[in-house]
C-alpha cells in the first residue's frame, strides 16, 4: 500500500470548496506528489453539502479509499457526512468562533483544531480568504512546506493582481501560525515532497485535450452535467487551432451541426450525458447510414430520466451498444482511466474516419470529476497519429466515378469502406441520405441494393475487428483462479483492491476492458478461470450480459448503483463475499 | 468555380417523383437558377434538406448534398458552413419540417445569422404523410387528423423570423418563376441568414391554398412603395396578416454574418498528420 494521506474540505455549495480543494491538490502535484481527487456534490448551485477530497501519495494513486485523515469542516454537517471515514487520530479543522460551529463536538479519539478562519482572514485582508487560512492550518498539520501553496495561489488569483495574491499567502501563513502557536501537538502526518513534475487533470479535460490533439476542429454541444467540462475545456482552445466551439440550442442541434461539420471535412465531436444521448439517437442513425465520421461522447451519470445528475453510474452501455432504431454499425470505446480518456479519444477519431462510422466514446462521472496526476510524458504528443481513411483527392476522383462520371460515395468495396470527398473537391459532388440509398447516395428500396448496402456497412465492423488491436489491460496474477473483469472507471479501484485481496490471501487476475464494441475475445481467459466476476456501476450487469453472451457462460456479478463509485477496500470485500457465495452482497452496497 | 455554369448543371439525372403540378418543381428550378446566377457551381455548393416532399429536393439537384432527419436540416447547414465558409450552403424544407418539429432550430438559426440561405416550401399541409394539418394551415382547414380544422391560429413564419432578429426576410411564389428566382438570388447575396418562405402549392392534398388562390391574392412588394430596409414598415406589413406579400420584406444592410464576427476563416478539413505543433503546451497548462 502506498503511504497515502487523505484530506478533504467540505461545506455548502457556494463556499468555494472546489477552488480551495484544487489549490491544495495543485500544490501537492507541484511538490512532486501524486494526487487523486474526488468530489461529493449535489445538484444545486448554492446550499447543500459538497466536498472535495484529495488522496495523495509519493506513489501513483488510482482510487479513493474509505479513510479521511484531515478534514476541513466549514459546516457541522461536513463532520456528520464523513463520520464513516474519520478514524482515531483524524484531524478536524473548523472555525469554532462561527456561530453555527460553536457547539461542534469532535468525536472521541479525533483531534479537533478550532481555528478562527474568518477572523484571521480578515486580518489578512478579507473574510473571503477563510478557506485559505484553513489550507495554511492543514499544511501545518500535514507537515507540508507552506511555500508549496504559494504557486497555486498565484495561479488561482494571479489575474486579480499582486495584492490579492499576497493577501492570500498571508492568510495561509496566519492559519499555519495559529496551529503552531495554539496547538502543541505532534501530528502523525508527514508529507514528503519529491522533485517530480506532474500535471493534474480530470477525465473531461483529458477528452478535450485528446480531441484537439487528434485534430478535432469543430465541437458543438449543449451543457449537461457531467459532460460540460469537455465543452468548457475546448472553448477558446479549439479556436487557437482554427476551429470553433458552438453552444447549440439543444442536443438535436448539437449532433446535427457536428454531422454537418464532419461532412464538410472537419474532425467533429459532440459530448453529452444520458438525457442528451437520448435526444441524439435519431441522428445517430443518420450519421451511421450516411457513413459520416463522428465522435459522440457520453459522460454517463445516474439514470434513467434525469436520475441523479451528480452521481456515478455506468448504466448507458446498452444504449451505446443497441440504441437507435434499425441496425446501426458503430464502435463503442470506453476509457478506463483519466489518461486513457486522452488516448482513447485520439483513437476514436481515427476509427471514425477510417471506417466512416459514428464512434461512441463512453466515459462516466467518476472519470469526469476525478483529477489525477501524471508525468507529462504520459501525454506525449509525438505519439499521436492521425489516420483520415479513404479521402479522395481531385486527381484520383475518376477512379471512383461511374461510367456517367458520377462520384459514388457509398461504393460497395470489399472492406466495406467507401471513398470520401470533401465538399469543394472538383467533380466530387454527391448527395447522401438517411433513407436507404444506392452507391450514388440516392434513395432506393430495391432489395438487392438494400442488401448490398446493409452488408457493406456491416462489413466495416468486420474489417475493423480484423485490422485493429482490440486489446485489454491486465493486472494482478495471470495464473489466478479468480478472474475479475471490469470496464470504464473501475480500473483504478480494482487495481488497488488487488493489493487488499493479496494481503488477505486471495489471488486475482484482473482484466480491464476499454473496447466495448468491437471488443476483445475473452473466451480463453474465462475458460482458464474457476470464478469469473464482472464489476460495474449499474444494477443489472450490462457488461456481464455481454460477456456471458460472448462465451455462453454464467458469470458472477458485483454491482453498485447507489450513485457512488467503487472504493478499493469495499471492492475487495465484495469480491471476497462473492467468492464465498455470501448472498445478496450487492444488496448491502445498495443499502449503504 | 467556372463562369460558364448553367442552371441545368445543378440538375441531377433523377426524375422527380413529385405529383405532376406540385409547386416544388418551380421552387427547385428557381433555386438552381439563382445558384448559377450567383456564380456558384455544384462542387462548391452544399444543399441540406429536411424530410417531406420538399425534402426530396437534394435528390433532384446535383451538388454536395445531405438529406437528413425531420426538422434538423438547419443545424446541419450551420455545421457545414462553419467548417468551411467557402461553401455556398442552401437549406430547404417544408412548413411542417421547419415550423413544427424544427421550429426551435429555426428561431436559433435566425438569431445566429450564419451566411446561408433557407428556403421553406410552404404548402400549408403535410404532403408526404398524406394530408395532415401543418403549422401554417388555416384555423378551419379540415384534414384527416383535424376534422374540424386545427382550431388555432397558423404560425406566421415571417413574424417569427422578425421577432428572432432576422436580417433578411422574403416571400415568394413558386409559379412566378422569374420573381421567385430573383428573390432567392437576393437571399443568396445577402451577407447573413437569407430566409425565404416560398408558397409552393400541394395539388394533391390542399384544395384551399391553391395556385388560383395565391395568384389572386398575392401582392408584389415591387409594386408597392415598400422600403425593405425600414424595419417598422416591414413589421407593419408582416403583422397585417391578411395579405400574401411577395418580395423582400426586410433586409438589414449592416448585417455581418456570425462566422465573420466569430473570426472563423479557413476550411477546417485541413489538419496535420499528427498532433498540432506546440501541442505539448496543452499538457503544460495543467502544471
Ligand atoms: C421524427 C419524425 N416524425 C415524423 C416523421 C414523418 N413525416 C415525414 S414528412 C412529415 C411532414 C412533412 O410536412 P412538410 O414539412 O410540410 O413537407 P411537405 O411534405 O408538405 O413538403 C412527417 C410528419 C418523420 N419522418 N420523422
Ligand atoms: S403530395 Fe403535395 S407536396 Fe407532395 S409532391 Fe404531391 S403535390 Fe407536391
Amino acid at each position: 500500500m502506498p503511504e497515502d494521506l487523505n484530506w478533504a474540505i467540505g461545506g455548502e455549495a457556494g463556499d468555494g470548496i472546489d477552488s480551495t480543494g484544487k489549490i491544495f491538490a495543485q500544490a501537492l502535484s507541484r511538490a512532486g506528489r501524486h494526487v487523486f481527487t474526488s468530489k461529493d456534490f449535489a445538484s444545486r448551485i448554492r446550499g447543500g453539502y459538497t466536498a472535495y477530497k484529495v488522496r495523495t501519495s509519493v506513489d501513483r494513486v488510482e482510487s479513493v479509499v474509505d479513510r479521511l485523515d484531515i478534514l476541513i469542516a466549514l459546516t457541522e454537517r461536513t463532520i456528520d457526512e464523513n463520520m464513516d471515514e474519520l478514524h482515531e487520530g483524524s484531524v478536524i479543522i473548523y472555525d469554532g468562533e462561527r456561530s453555527t460551529m460553536e457547539d461542534v463536538e469532535v468525536p472521541e479519539g479525533m483531534i479537533g483544531l478550532s481555528v478562527p478562519l474568518q477572523r484571521l482572514a480578515e486580518d489578512a485582508g478579507g473574510a473571503i480568504m477563510a478557506n485559505v487560512v484553513a489550507l495554511g492550518a492543514a499544511c501545518e498539520v500535514a507537515n507540508f512546506p507552506i511555500e508549496n501553496l504559494d504557486e497555486s495561489l498565484e495561479k488561482r488569483f494571479g489575474d486579480k493582481g499582486e495584492a490579492i495574491v499576497e493577501n492570500n499567502k498571508e492568510a495561509a501563513r496566519l492559519g499555519q501560525q495559529h496551529v503552531q502557536e495554539e496547538y502543541d501537538h505532534d501530528f502523525d502526518y508527514d508529507i514528503e515532497t519529491t522533485d517530480n513534475d506532474y500535471v493534474l487533470l480530470n477525465g473531461d479535460e483529458a477528452i478535450g485535450m485528446g480531441a484537439i490533439a487528434a485534430g478535432c476542429r469543430f465541437y458543438s454541444g449543449y451543457p449537461i452535467t457531467p459532460a460540460t467540462d469537455v465543452m468548457e475545456y475546448m472553448t477558446g482552445r479549439v479556436e487557437q487551432y482554427g476551429g470553433k466551439v458552438v453552444q447549440a440550442e439543444d442536443e438535436l442541434s448539437a449532433i446535427n451541426m457536428a454531422l454537418g461539420a464532419a461532412r464538410a471535412g472537419a474532425r467533429a465531436m459532440t459530448a453529452t450525458s444520458g438525457p442528451g444521448i437520448d435526444l441524439m439517437t435519431e441522428t445517430f442513425g443518420l450519421v451511421a447510414t450516411t457513413e459520416t465520421p463522428l465522435v459522440i461522447c457520453d459522460v454517463q451519470r445516474s439514470g434513467p430520466s434525469t436520475g441523479m445528475p451528480t452521481k456515478q453510474e455506468q448504466g448507458d452501455l446498452n444504449m451505446a451498444l443497441y440504441g437507435g432504431h434499425g441496425e446501426v454499425p458503430r464502435f463503442v470505446v470506453a476509457p478506463t482511466s483519466v489518461s486513457e480518456c486522452f488516448w482513447k479519444t485520439v483513437e476514436a477519431f481515427n476509427y471514425a474516419e477510417k471506417y466512416q462510422t459514428p464512434v461512441f466514446l463512453v466515459s462516466d462521472l467518476a472519470l469526469a470529476v476525478t483529477e489525477q496526476t501524471f508525468p507529462p510524458e504520459e501525454f506525449d504528443m509525438d505519439e499521436v497519429e492521425i489516420e483520415r481513411g479513404k479521402v479522395v483527392e481531385e486527381d484520383e476522383i475518376d477512379s471512383w466515378q461511374n461510367e456517367k462520371g458520377q462520384f459514388q460515395p457509398h461504393f460497395p468495396t470489399a472492406d466495406g469502406v467507401s471513398p470520401r470527398t470533401f465538399p469543394g473537391t472538383t467533380d466530387g459532388a454527391h448527395m447522401t441520405t438517411g433513407l436507404e440509398h444506392d452507391e450514388l447516395g440516392r434513395r432506393t428500396e430495391e432489395e438487392e441494393v438494400r442488401i448490398e448496402q446493409v452488408e457493406k456497412r456491416t462489413q466495416k465492423v468486420q474489417t475493423a475487428k480484423e485490422e485493429e488491436d482490440w486489446d485489454y489491460r491486465e493486472f494482478g496474477d495471470p495464473d489466478a483462479d479468480t478472474l475479475v473483469i471490469s470496464w470504464g472507471s473501475n480500473e483504478g479501484a480494482m487495481r488497488e483492491a488487488l493489493g487488499f485481496l493479496e494481503e488477505r490471501g486471495t489471488d486475482v487476475r484482473f482484466i480491464s476492458v476499454p473496447y466495448i464494441f468491437p471488443r476483445p475475445d475473452l473466451s480463453e481467459e474465462i475458460e482458464a478461470a474457476d470464478d469469473v466476476i464482472v464489476v460495474e456501476c449499474n444494477a443489472t450487469g450490462q457488461f456481464a450480459d455481454v460477456i456471458e453472451h460472448d462465451v455462453l457462460e454464467r458469470v458472477q456479478r458485483v454491482n453498485k448503483y447507489n450513485g457512488v463509485r467503487f472504493k478499493a477496500d469495499e471492492l475487495a470485500t465484495e469480491i471476497e463475499n462473492t467468492l464465498a457465495g455470501a448472498d445478496a452482497s450487492s444488496q448491502e452496497v445498495e443499502a449503504e | 468555380m467556372s463562369s460558364d455554369v448553367r442552371f441545368t448543371d445543378f440538375k441531377s439525372d433523377k426524375q422527380p417523383t413529385w405529383c405532376p403540378g406540385c409547386g416544388d418543381f418551380g421552387t427547385m428550378n428557381g433555386m438552381m437558377k439563382a445558384l448559377a446566377e450567383t456564380g456558384n457551381d455544384p462542387d462548391n455548393t452544399f444543399v441540406v434538406a429536411g424530410i417531406g416532399c420538399s425534402g426530396k429536393i437534394g435528390t433532384y439537384m446535383h451538388s454536395y448534398a445531405l438529406h437528413g432527419v425531420h426538422g434538423r436540416a438547419l443545424p446541419v447547414g450551420i455545421g457545414v458552413k462553419l467548417a468551411n465558409p467557402d461553401l455556398e450552403v442552401m437549406v430547404a424544407g417544408g412548413d411542417g419540417d421547419g415550423y413544427s418539429i424544427g421550429a426551435g432550430h429555426f428561431v436559433h438559426a435566425v438569431r445566429r445569422n450564419v451566411d446561408m440561405t433557407y428556403v421553406v416550401m410552404d404548402n400549408r399541409i403535410y404532403g408526404l404523410t398524406k394530408g395532415q394539418a401543418s403549422p401554417t394551415s388555416r384555423q378551419d382547414f379540415e384534414t384527416s387528423t383535424t376534422p374540424e380544422g386545427p382550431q388555432m391560429p397558423p404560425v406566421n413564419p415571417l413574424a417569427l423570423a422578425l421577432a428572432s432578429g432576422a436580417t433578411f426576410i422574403a416571400q415568394s411564389f413558386s409559379s412566378d418563376s422569374q420573381r421567385h428566382a430573383q428573390i432567392i438570388q437576393e437571399a443568396i447575396e445577402h451577407d447573413g441568414f437569407g430566409f425565404v418562405n416560398t408558397y409552393s402549392p400541394c395539388v394533391t392534398f390542399n384544395d384551399v391554398d391553391t395556385y388560383d388562390y395565391f395568384r389572386d391574392s398575392i401582392v408584389d412588394l415591387d409594386e408597392e412603395d415598400h422600403d425593405p430596409t425600414d424595419r417598422e414598415a416591414a413589421k407593419e406589413k408582416i403583422l397585417e396578416g391578411d395579405k400574401e406579400y411577395m418580395g423582400v420584406i426586410y433586409q438589414d444592410d449592416d448585417s455581418v454574418p456570425w462566422e465573420k464576427r466569430e473570426g472563423i476563416e479557413g476550411d477546417m478539413s485541413d489538419i496535420p498528420d499528427g498532433a498540432p505543433e506546440g501541442a505539448m503546451d496543452l499538457v503544460r497548462e495543467f502544471y
